[in-house]
């Protein structure tokens, strides 16, 4: 299990586990739940954002905030 | 007998709920002041049949009614208000068909506030392309509603949405899911002390911090009060809460929804590619901005030169065939050139939201937040400031209220004080008819000189926006939790209609507003300037006959006006600032103007128009008639010197009134607006006046 930060350009994984307090209520609505499939389809600049696919949503969120999502490699 | 009935529009942002609210109601539309893209109060009229008229509200788009944004809040405040006028009788939540599942989570909220609700499925030309199959039926049975299948682009099921919306006391109001399943002794006692309630308005009243302050206390009178648990715990309710809507949705999706992932083509990921990419994302970003400005001014100077010599000749006509008096002088030199400085603006302004619109329509500003965000913050600012900044080029009240989706108060509060510093298109006939006359004709490596200026003054306005915005980040002392997640929709050809009509509403928004305080000036300046105090302006004529005997014709006439202007109200007020704007470069006349600005910057050109066509009357433009201005010594009024130092003030003065207005309530305060005012009067003077005295 990794955070979400450390995944790279192109992998699959899934959600295992996500620190609630620290994320917005938003980005949970998007599909940010565990069990849901996820993978970085592209990191700006500098790493950051991250450009994310999570379940069937397109979506950017900030390093920190990835640092409180958990995932598992799918190999 | 005709019935009317109230509509509201839900859609998650990027699903064309707009495109569906333009479609339904067309240019019978009405926008609430100055909004950015679907940030304000949208209504309109649609005719559902020969006796059912329908008022349709476009509300912001939002991805659920948890709100974490003004924008968001909006939504919640209409649906749990039963009171207000525009409280609808039917709910519609326009989704799209690429994202159902996460459009759903939406459809399941409103539904469970027990307003009748009606789903749209729009996009359905994209089902073919995308390889995606609906049993609408089932689905129909399914989520206990009705649903219109419809595409906007090629004008489908627009019909039978129309028949669904006249039947809507069909519609069920059963909830889609139990609250009490995800935590019984929370919920239970929750109904218990609030039994006439219902529960999921009771439950959003309390996780909300929404402003309650319009809606009917009584109804959920102390259920804000109602936190028996500590927020963590509430949290997590929600989030259990949100599994609970997607088992639901997914259980529901799963009988209904086939989509064969081998029929798929994807254009989104060749365009990412790109546009997205680390070097030539930029590339194109800034190719794209510098195409905006340049034609911006390339086109819109052919319309703008004709329209300022219209209303010139306009003028002059009416002095002509009209009788002498009163009434036609206020129609020659207040009116018709008040008039004139507004018109002037129109090609501006549609240009720059043709292109916003362009920008906002295909998804790309999406990715434009996405390239900047990092870059952004190290200045205190956000990805998503870029908009309000691109949209100030435009007009900062807009863009003050499209900063309303940064989740985040300080990079909010930053990105509404510094975006003002960025070049509206207020300031543009300033620029222009200053560059016209200061600014040398000729080229450097084929770049004009006059368009070198011009670009130099953006990129000044971006970079001061840029400067300030880390200056006040590292002074404000404010703690904010920063959040950032943005969605990144797919590539979109925009849709004429929908680019066409927010051209159309900007621009008569914007003539309308600005147009109504530019005219009133415009006659209040001539007023000031026909009428003086004392003996020097009554007996004008006899004073400058006897001081210049041998002036006859037409320079005695000149001369006249001139000693009549100079002893008007206005005159007076342009004199008693002069000691200030001296070092500036500037005489009593500009002084005038200056004053007038701090209403609007759009008046500067129309004030000098009055000014001058009341001091001369020869048809003649105001370029030719600025150009001409001379100083005591005989030097031009308007050279160089006083040319840049004038437009470096324009650039960084905060001029005006309705800025600051809108900031206030942006903001909730006057100390924002106070300090904006003052900050960047003084630092538009300081420069202004070092520019000066090292030029001259």
């Amino acid at each position: 299990m990794i955070p979400l930060d450390q995944l790279t350009k192109g992998e699959q994984a899934t959600i295992e586990t996500i620190e609630t307090d620290q994320l917005p209520l938003k980005l949970i609505e998007m599909g940010c739940l565990p069990g849901n499939s996820i993978s970085l389809i592209q990191k700006a600049p500098f790493n950051d954002p991250l450009y994310l696919k999570i379940d069937e949503s397109h979506l950017a969120i900030r390093k920190e905030t990835a640092q409180h999502i958990f995932v598992r490699l799918i190999k | 007998m005709s019935t009317s009935l109230n509509i509201a529009l839900l859609g998650n942002p990027n699903t064309g709920k707009t495109s569906v609210f333009n479609t339904l109601t067309g240019l019978s539309q009405k926008v609430g002041n100055y909004p950015g893209i679907t940030v304000e109060k949208k209504e309109g009229v649609c005719k559902l049949n020969r006796t059912t008229k329908a008022h349709i509200i476009d509300l912001p788009g939002t991805y659920s009614l948890n709100a974490s944004s003004m924008d968001e809040s909006v939504v919640i405040e209409l649906l749990l208000n039963k009171n207000s006028k525009d409280f609808p009788d039917v709910a519609v939540v326009v989704t799209d068909v690429e994202n159902l599942k996460r459009n759903l989570l939406l459809f399941t909220q409103v539904k469970d506030l027990g307003i009748p609700t009606l789903l749209v499925i729009n996009m359905a030309d994209q089902m073919k392309r995308k390889g995606i199959s609906i049993d609408i039926p089932l689905l129909e049975a399914k989520l206990d509603t009705k649903i219109a299948l419809i595409s906007t682009r090629e004008n489908k099921g627009l019909d039978l949405l129309k028949n669904h919306l006249i039947d809507y006391r069909k519609l069920s109001t059963r909830p889609t899911i139990e609250l009490e399943h995800i935590d019984q002794d929370y919920f239970e006692n929750l109904k218990k002390t609030f039994p006439n309630q219902q529960l999921y308005k009771l439950w959003l009243v309390i996780t909300q911090d929404v402003n309650f302050a319009k809606i009917d206390r009584n109804r959920v009178s102390d259920a804000t009060d109602f936190k028996t648990q500590p927020e963590s715990y509430l949290k997590r309710l929600q989030q259990k809460e949100t599994v609970k809507r997607y088992q639901f949705i997914n259980g529901t999706l799963k009988e209904t929804l086939i989509i064969d992932r081998e029929a798929a083509t994807d254009l989104r990921s060749k365009l990412d590619r790109i546009l997205i990419h680390k070097f030539w994302g930029y590339v194109i970003f800034f190719v794209i901005l510098m195409t905006i400005f340049q034609s911006i001014f390339d086109w819109s100077s052919i319309p703008q030169d004709f329209i300022d010599t219209t209303f010139a000749s306009l003028s002059e006509q009416t002095k002509n065939k009209l009788p002498e008096g009163l009434f036609t002088n206020l129609l020659a030199e207040g009116i018709i050139p008040g008039l004139g400085g507004i018109v002037i603006f129109i090609p501006q302004i549609a240009f720059l939201f043709f292109f916003i619109s362009l920008l906002e329509e295909s998804g790309y500003m999406s990715r434009v937040v996405f390239l900047m965000d990092r870059g952004l913050r190290r200045f205190g600012l956000n990805g998503k400031s870029v908009i309000p900044l691109i949209s100030g080029t435009a007009c900062a009240i807009p863009a003050v209220m499209a900063t309303r989706n940064i989740e985040n108060w300080k990079e909010r509060l930053i990105t509404i004080l510094v975006t003002p510093f960025t070049t509206c298109s207020a300031r543009l006939p300033v620029y222009a008819i200053l560059i016209a006359l200061v600014i040398p004709e000729g080229s450097f490596f084929g770049l004009n000189y006059q368009g070198l200026m011009l670009m130099f003054l953006y990129l000044i306005g971006f970079g001061m926006a840029l400067i300030s915005a880390w200056i006040l980040s590292k002074t404000l002392k404010i703690q904010s939790k920063s959040y950032f997640v943005v969605e990144m929709p797919n590539y979109k050809l925009p849709l004429i209609k929908n680019v066409g009509i927010t051209v159309w509403e900007k621009t008569r928004t914007f003539v309308t507003e600005a147009g109504k305080i530019i005219l009133a000036i415009s006659i209040l300046l001539w007023v000031l300037a026909s009428y003086g105090p004392g003996k020097d302006f009554s007996n004008a004529e006899q004073i400058v006959s006897q001081n210049h005997v041998n002036l006859k014709g037409e320079a005695l006439i000149n001369k006249i006006n001139a000693y009549k202007l100079e002893h008007s109200y206005i005159g007076i007020l342009g004199k008693s600032i002069e000691p200030v704007i001296t070092p500036l470069g500037y005489d009593w006349k500009i002084g005038i103007a200056l004053i007038s600005s701090f209403a609007a910057r759009e008046v500067f050109v129309g004030t000098l128009a009055t000014i001058y066509s009341v001091e001369s009357d020869a048809e003649e433009t105001i370029k030719s008639r600025m150009g001409s201005e001379v100083r005591a010594d005989g030097k031009p009024l308007f050279d160089l010197a006083s040319g840049i130092s004038l437009m470096l003030f324009y650039a960084f003065a905060m001029q005006c009134m309705s800025t600051l207005a809108i900031v206030k309530k942006e903001t909730n305060s006057w100390k924002w607006p106070t300090i904006q005012l003052f900050g960047m009067s003084l630092l538009a003077y300081v420069i202004a006046f070092s520019t000066y005295q090292i030029l001259s």
